[in-house]
């Protein structure tokens, strides 16, 4: 795994997943228009999927690519704490 | 003694004569997302007056008023259905009614709150005076699978038109028998994201993500079914990608057309509300989420998605054309007219206020400290179809 992002970017990380990520899944993560993204649902989910869904979006759904806004370790790295439980 | 007597009558006064009366034609409500709380504000004065908390998961949260503009309904995100007095600031009842909310409506008669759910998807009607559960309609469109609910709005007759999403319908539930609500499906096309009616309570309008187009069903003319408007207006070409869905409510009708978000393209869509056609489209800055006419249509003024989330632009109907384009401040969410519009007030969640601009010159007139704003909602909403 890539370094984690310095303290600073990764508050804007946490502060885009909630914010921007929770027009659709909801501030809380716990779904709205897209799928919950809670440690539970994500648990059996291979990671690397998941960071190709947030880094390419998925075509066939409202999911948009975020590659413009962040690298794909970046994308890892909310992976991780996406199924470890999101900070606040 | 006749001193101290005339003093104590004064008191006694004073005393009967209780809070001070007033209307509610000039309030409002700010939903404050991350905190749970909601703001309530005067127009006229431009000023907050109570804050209330304890509502829940606010994210997305919407309102909606009684008729006497007394009492807002406020949907939570989480499920929460909160009752709250707007004269005597305070909580009057509140429910958990679902899993994962989307917003509501209220019916024409202002009997009956109805809730659209997301999980599980359908809708649920509630008695306005107790929220008491009156009855449910899950949105289940083949056995065993049900949608979510998007687009809820009331039109005439206590009937309630919305779409759902997978479900890719429209249907019309007709709570005229509240305990026993009979519903109508259409077929609308490819995973409609929200809905409105028209200013007339006539036509039902869902915006279509999974095709380009927008579903329309006429209110008067059931038996008709849903039909496409503006098919194909994005030409083929590739979509731009959409960091946020467009909200239909609160769109805009003026001088005979309607202005529309695009989806996937950086454009404001305008239709002949007479024929449906697009008579034309507006570039804008940003992929166009709330496309909101100043009460009096000359007006319609244009947020945007994450990333253009900090930008308005404003377009004079007349011209046709953008006027002004400002940065008002970051996280523009959401905004709301005062009720003959000479001012419009502007969530800056990034900021953690709410802007007062004047329409007519475009400065800021006021600004009030809130944690995180979202939407704004007036208590006009109660006197209008489909808010």
């Amino acid at each position: 795994m890539a370094a984690e992002p310095d303290a600073a970017r990764q508050m804007e990380l946490v502060r885009l997943v909630r914010q921007d990520c929770g027009s659709c899944h909801g501030m809380t993560l716990q779904g709205g228009l897209g799928p919950a993204l809670l440690p539970d649902s994500l648990h059996d989910k291979p990671a690397e999927g998941l960071v190709a869904t947030i880094y390419y979006g998925r075509p066939g759904t409202p999911m948009p690519p975020w590659k413009q806004f962040m690298s794909e370790a970046e994308a890892g790295w909310i992976v991780q704490k996406l199924m470890s439980g999101f900070p606040n | 003694m006749r001193l101290i007597l005339s003093f104590l009558f004064a008191l006694l006064l004073t005393a009967c004569a209780g809070p001070q009366v007033r209307g509610t034609g000039d309030l409002g409500l700010v939903i404050e997302r991350a905190s749970g709380q909601v703001t309530l504000v005067d127009t006229s004065t431009r000023q907050p007056y109570a804050r209330i908390g304890g509502l829940g998961d606010l994210s997305h949260a919407s309102a909606v008023y009684s008729r006497d503009g007394r009492y807002a309904f406020v949907f939570g995100r989480d499920g929460g259905l909160t009752k709250i007095d707007m004269l005597e600031a305070r909580i009057v009842k509140r429910v958990m009614q679902s899993g994962n909310a989307i917003g509501g409506s209220i019916s024409q008669d202002g009997k009956i709150v109805v809730a659209q759910n997301y999980t599980p998807g359908g809708i649920k009607a509630f008695d306005a005076a107790t929220l008491e559960l009156l009855s449910e309609v899950p949105a289940e469109y083949a056995p065993g699978k049900f949608s979510k609910v998007v687009g809820l709005a009331d039109s005439s007759g206590n009937k309630f038109a919305y779409a759902l999403f997978e479900g890719g319908e429209i249907r019309v539930t007709d709570f005229s028998n509240p305990k026993q609500p009979t519903t109508q499906r259409f077929p609308a096309g490819l995973q409609p994201y929200d809905g409105l009616v028209t200013p007339d309570g006539r036509y039902f309008l869902a915006g279509l993500f999974g095709e380009d187009g927008v579903a329309m069903l006429d209110l008067w003319q059931l038996e008709k079914g849903a039909r496409k408007i503006l098919e194909n207006y994005g030409r083929g070409q590739e979509k731009l990608p959409v960091f946020k869905m467009p909200h239909l409510r609160g769109w805009s009708v003026a001088q005979g057309k309607a202005y529309l978000p695009a989806i996937g393209r950086h454009e404001v869509l305008v239709v002949d509300v007479a024929t449906w056609k697009e008579v034309g489209r507006i570039p804008v800055r940003g992929q166009p989420v709330f496309v909101m006419a100043r009460p009096d249509g000359r007006q319609v003024w244009v947020n945007f998605a994450f990333p253009d989330n900090g930008k308005i632009d404003v377009i004079d109907t007349l011209a046709g054309k953008v006027v002004h384009a400002f940065e008002p401040g970051k996280g523009i969410l959401h905004m709301e007219f005062t009720p003959r519009g000479e001012n419009v007030w502007l969530s800056a969640r990034d900021d953690n206020k709410v802007l007062i601009y004047d329409t007519t010159t475009f400065t800021r007139v006021g600004e009030i400290a809130a944690d995180n704003p979202s939407g704004i909602f007036f208590t006009t909403r109660a006197a209008r179809i489909g808010f």
